[in-house]
């Protein structure tokens, strides 16, 4: 790492960016040098992404922040703009086309033709050399459909440096390379550093952030909390860095969990999809909220859905108070007493189209109809009355389109439908999620006493200080399984940071 | 309590204080195509000065009444997201099967049931396919459109059958207490899809299934079996439009009946205000679309326009009906 030179390759000053009434990004700054590894870390939300698309010009940064390379300006929001200036993103999911060639792809957009006519010859003529820098194994005119991921992310990369960009973003390039492919990558990354490349490496992963980065930022909350220098990087450090320890009195628990005298409610084994979920299992017992955390793609949405039946599952086995029930469609999870929250609730919950009284009353039509399958509007409209008011679900009818509603009063509705099913088991998947914070601690509120009234509730959340203040127990999912457990014993807590250390894999 | 009614009274406030544009938004959604129907006749007729007698209006609801039946049946298609392209030939098979089997001796009334059977299996044909094997329901009927249209001509082996003495004649020509039969048997098809659609469980299923495939699933609805109902539903009501015009023809043929009836149906529908995407519409609105497309026809007839004319003018309407089908998706409440 050269550090003589007195400007940086990329500076950030000051960047903040909100949406509406969320500040996603508050006054962040962040520096590379050419030649450097710098590692960008933080939790699920906590603004990475968003800093990077205003630094490839996919978002205007809010005035007062400014993007300069080599110690000149570049206006934010201009993606090509950026892309000139040497920025170049290397997103998770890679943007290919994969019915056309290596040398296709890396010159997509800006093929060197002449009158109209693509240059066949010289583009590959100019991809080659590129190839070659990057010491692949396959030539220009290979098909990227044929091609691996890793070796997709290396067409990726080529693309880049085609362009030549100067500073490259990588977020979380590993997620889905075999550990060979992973070496292959480290190796470029070396050799690009090595020709005054900087690279900003976002990652969950510990074991890489040592051995890849020359510094390391951490930000949460889209604040920028601090960056270690390679010789000071510590798991713990890091950790406490993205967890930060504002416990706040927000979250409600009054339920007792206590284990042991208390019956098992949901028993899950085995569970296994083939590709994300890999043989998870656990227990949840009456009263007991048990918690899932685990990074962004660890599993925990699909292991859910599987449990529900929504997703058809290649192994695994679910009993309900000693029974065996494994439901194979949501029909059949509901009729066992088992309900799930989706996390999307527009997409894969709610009839925006339809009122909130028939929202409410989706799941139960059939138990309240008359014969030859009648509607039972009575039944229907008190069901809807009564979650209303039980909810404080605020809307000046129940006939009012639920699309009309705010985010929060929107999750009260799908959460209404479901406790409208009497189930035994709920789970929850991130059910704060894009609503405000009285609506959040509501709904605290309202998985509290569910556990009072002796439900098994089950609650996925990328929020670590939520998942610690309302779980009573709380599994940590890492790529597909179960990489552990973290309690709380009498007078503390569970701790965000046994959390992140299971979730991110590193050695405590 | 109280606070609630506040939120009501400011929130009817609401729409009043929002500017007239907004207010002539809701008033067209909520009116829908009824008034373009009412303008229409009332041209027509100070055009013609004959449009709206007794008789005429008798003629355009015979003319309209096969066209509603099959509207009727799309509609329910259309409602969760579908399309069903082969209810002309559906039809045509239907009618086809009603004039052979009403030429058995003393067994002639079977002609009906017979008519209705064959719409109902190749609806189920279509609906397994759409609900089972998950084919795009546009290919699936875009199939049977063509293969049904064989089997229709294979039935009276590429003939026209005729029954003078049609046992179910009256259907056709028949009326009750002066308002014809045909148009008993649409209107009787309309309200029957309205209880369906708005007073049973299995309709609301229909809207949410149209609304939202992925979550009705998930809360549990068997979204296969509202697929498989839609289009034999769909079948049904073509064969029942078999049988109607066989009554009306007394015969069939298997090569030009029913050609291009799928078009006037989906316009029906889609002038009626259901939306393309599913999940939004009623028939309601569709037997004021299928009206339309009736009073066009034959005021455009009356009017002395050319055939080529009126086919220029209906489908200049159908278009401008998908135009304001955009412009009610936009005022909705899904922004």
């Amino acid at each position: 790492m050269t550090r003589r030179e007195d400007t940086p390759l990329l500076e950030m000053r000051n960047i903040s960016k909100t949406f509406g009434p969320v500040r996603a990004l508050d006054n962040v700054s962040l520096t590379a040098w050419p030649g450097e590894v710098h590692a960008l870390m933080g939790e699920n939300g906590a603004g990475k992404s968003t800093l990077m698309k205003v630094l490839s010009g996919a978002y205007v940064a809010d005035r007062g922040g400014e993007v300069l390379v080599n110690g000149t300006p570049v206006p934010t929001g201009d993606p090509k703009e950026a892309r000139a200036r040497g920025i170049a993103v290397i997103y998770q999911e890679l943007s290919l086309a994969p019915n056309l060639t290596v040398a296709e792809n890396i010159f997509l957009g800006r093929e060197p033709s002449r009158s109209g006519m693509v240059n066949r010859a010289r583009m590959i003529g100019l991809a080659t050399p590129v190839l070659d820098r990057l010491g692949v194994d396959f030539g220009p005119d290979t098909r990227v459909a044929g091609l691996s991921l890793g070796e997709r992310q290396l067409v990726e990369i080529a693309r880049a440096l085609a362009s030549e960009a100067r500073i490259i973003v990588m977020d979380e390039p590993t997620t889905s390379l075999s550990s060979r492919e992973t070496e292959k990558l480290f190796d470029v990354i070396a050799a690009l550093t090595a020709q005054g490349i900087a690279i900003i490496y976002i990652s969950h992963r510990m074991e890489e952030v040592y051995r890849l980065s020359d510094r390391c930022s951490v930000l949460r909350d889209g604040s920028y909390v601090g960056t270690l220098d390679r010789e000071e990087l510590s798991a713990q450090k890091l950790v406490a860095m993205m967890v930060g320890r504002d416990l706040s009195s927000f979250y409600k628990k009054e339920h007792v969990a206590t284990e042991g005298q208390r019956n098992v409610v949901m028993k899950v084994a085995d569970m296994s999809d083939g590709r994300l979920v890999r043989e998870c299992g656990f227990e949840v017992h009456e009263g007991e909220v048990l918690g899932v955390s685990g990074l962004v793609g660890s599993g925990r949405t699909e292991l859910a859905r599987l449990i529900y039946g929504a997703d058809p599952a290649t192994s695994g086995t679910v009993w309900l108070n000693g029974e065996e029930v494994t439901p194979r469609s949501p029909r059949e999870a509901l009729e066992r007493g088992i309900v799930y929250l989706t996390e999307d609730r527009k997409a894969l919950g709610l009839f925006l189209d339809m009122s909130i009284q028939q929202n409410i009353s989706m799941c139960v039509l059939e138990e309240d109809a008359g014969t030859a399958g009648t509607l039972n509007f009575r039944a229907a409209a008190s069901r809807a009355a009564r979650a209303i008011k039980d909810l404080a679900i605020k809307t000046p009818s129940a006939k009012l389109n639920v699309g009309a509603l705010s985010g929060g009063n929107q999750q009260k509705v799908l959460l209404a439908r479901l406790l409208e099913a009497k189930p035994k088991v709920v789970i929850l998947d991130e059910p704060t999620r894009g609503v405000d914070v009285g609506a959040k601690s509501e709904i605290y509120r309202l998985i509290d006493a569910l556990a009072r009234e002796g439900l098994a509730v089950v609650m996925i959340s990328s929020e670590l200080p939520e998942i610690v203040g309302v779980a009573d127990r709380v599994l940590v999912m890492r790529e597909g399984r179960i990489a552990g457990e973290v309690r709380a014993a009498p007078g503390r807590p569970v701790q965000q940071e046994e959390i992140m250390t299971l979730s991110t894999g590193a050695a405590a | 309590m109280s606070d609630a009614q506040d939120v009501t009274a400011s929130n009817r406030k609401g729409p009043d204080s929002g500017g007239s544009a907004a207010r002539m938004k809701s008033t067209i959604m909520a009116l829908g195509m009824l008034p373009v129907l009412i303008l229409l006749a009332i041209g027509f007729h100070l055009m013609t000065g004959k449009f709206l007698s007794v008789n005429n209006l008798s003629i355009v609801m015979q003319q309209a009444s096969i066209n509603v039946v099959l509207a009727a049946g799309m509609t329910f298609v259309i409602l969760t997201g579908g399309i069903d392209l082969s209810v002309g030939s559906v039809l045509a098979a239907s009618a086809m099967a009603a004039v052979s089997v009403s030429l058995i001796p003393d067994w002639g009334l079977l002609g009906i049931p017979a008519g209705l059977a064959v719409g109902l299996v190749f609806g189920l044909a279509n609906g397994c396919l759409v609900a089972y094997l998950g084919l795009p329901p546009f290919i699936v009927t875009l199939g049977s459109l063509t293969a049904v249209r064989g089997v229709a001509r294979l039935m009276g082996g590429d003939t026209t059958v005729f029954n003078a003495d049609l046992p179910f004649e009256f259907i056709g020509n028949g009326s009750l207490f002066g308002v014809p039969w045909l148009a008993i048997f649409a209107l009787t098809t309309v309200v029957v899809s309205w209880f369906i659609l708005r007073r049973t469980v299995l309709g609301t299923w229909i809207y949410a299934v149209g609304g939202n495939q992925e979550a009705a699933r998930l809360t549990g609805i068997k979204v296969s079996l509202v697929l498989l109902f839609v289009y034999a539903m769909s079948g049904l009501l073509s064969g029942l439009g078999g049988v109607m015009s066989a009554a009306r023809l007394y015969a069939a043929n298997g090569l030009q009946l029913g050609q291009a009836y799928e078009l006037d149906a989906i316009a029906a529908v889609i002038l009626g205000g259901t939306s393309f995407v599913g999940g939004v519409g009623s028939i309601w609105g569709t037997l004021i679309g299928a009206l339309i497309i009736a009073v066009l026809s034959n005021g455009l007839i009356l009017t002395g326009v050319s055939d080529i004319w009126q086919f220029i003018i209906k489908g200049l309407v159908i278009i401008a009906a998908v135009a304001l089908d955009r412009y009610r998706l936009k005022g909705g409440a899904r922004t």
